[in-house]
């Protein structure tokens, strides 16, 4: 696929649309005939950065808004979603495979880790009380060029 | 989008079969089911069957993590079936695929408790 694709949604803070995000980015990127791995990692990146903007950036409260975008360039898929959130203090910190600001809530600490072992690209833009944007790349190898 | 939770007690043993999604939205239905079922039903162990399972992310780490730690601390064992690839992949990814028995099949799983009970 050649040229410049692109689509964003924008939805409020509701663990319901944790599930409808990752569909509607699967979806989108179907176009590009992902190999069902590369789409079930691609679906798993997208819940764990929406559950975090839920339960991190906004706390659990509902009326938070989330943006996902998602860009395809080439064989090159970009995702970035944002929250207005709290933002977050020690960016080094979080990334820590196992680390968790929340352990009361039984989290595993593995978001941050998931999004970087899955993805080409990951980066983290925040701050404290100025939201969070999670930046991410990976490239799609399709079906059809593994056949061909 | 949803995920169900089917319950059976084999002897000394809850099996727990979960059927869908498991995210932060499911996971504390299946905490609370499985909490609920695996001390009222005074088992001491606990078999997780994923055969059905088609999605999970960290938050289910997170369930099945805060499990292990409840079903360990009684002395029980927590076991893993028939899990899917891409969620065999986040049992690999967090470590807990060293540290929890998994089975391809829930009778290989309760014959595998059975030798330990």
């Amino acid at each position: 696929m050649s040229g410049r694709d692109f689509m964003k949604l924008s939805f409020t803070s509701r663990s319901e649309n944790e599930a409808f995000a990752r569909v509607a980015v699967a979806a989108f990127v179907s176009r590009l005939d992902p190999t069902l791995e590369q789409l079930q990692d691609l679906k798993t990146v997208v819940s764990e950065a929406v559950t975090n903007a839920i339960i991190h950036g906004y706390e659990g409260r509902e009326d938070g808004i989330i943006e996902v975008e998602v860009e395809i360039e080439g064989d090159t898929v970009s995702l970035t979603v944002s929250d207005q959130g709290k933002g977050i203090e020690d960016i080094e910190l979080a990334r820590q495979p196992l680390y968790t600001s929340r352990p009361e809530l039984e989290r595993s600490g593995m978001g941050f880790t998931i999004m970087e072992n899955f993805m080409d690209e990951f980066d983290i833009d925040s701050a404290p009380g100025a939201g969070t944007r999670l930046r991410m790349k990976k490239r799609i190898e399709s079906k059809k060029a593994l056949y061909n | 989008m949803s995920l169900q939770v089917e319950l059976e007690q084999h002897r000394n043993t809850l099996i727990v079969r979960l059927r869908g999604e498991l995210d932060h939205h499911t996971a504390d239905i299946v905490r609370f089911k499985i909490e609920d079922a695996f001390l009222r039903g005074r088992c001491h162990h606990v078999v997780l069957n994923l055969q059905d399972l088609s999605f999970m992310d960290s938050s289910g780490l997170g369930v099945v993590l805060g499990r292990y730690k409840t079903v360990s601390s009684r002395g029980g064992k927590l076991v893993v079936c028939g899990a899917q690839p891409a969620v065999k992949r986040l049992f690999e990814l967090s470590g807990l695929l060293k540290i929890l028995p998994f089975h391809e099949t829930e009778t290989a799983a309760l014959a595998g408790l059975e030798v330990v009970s």
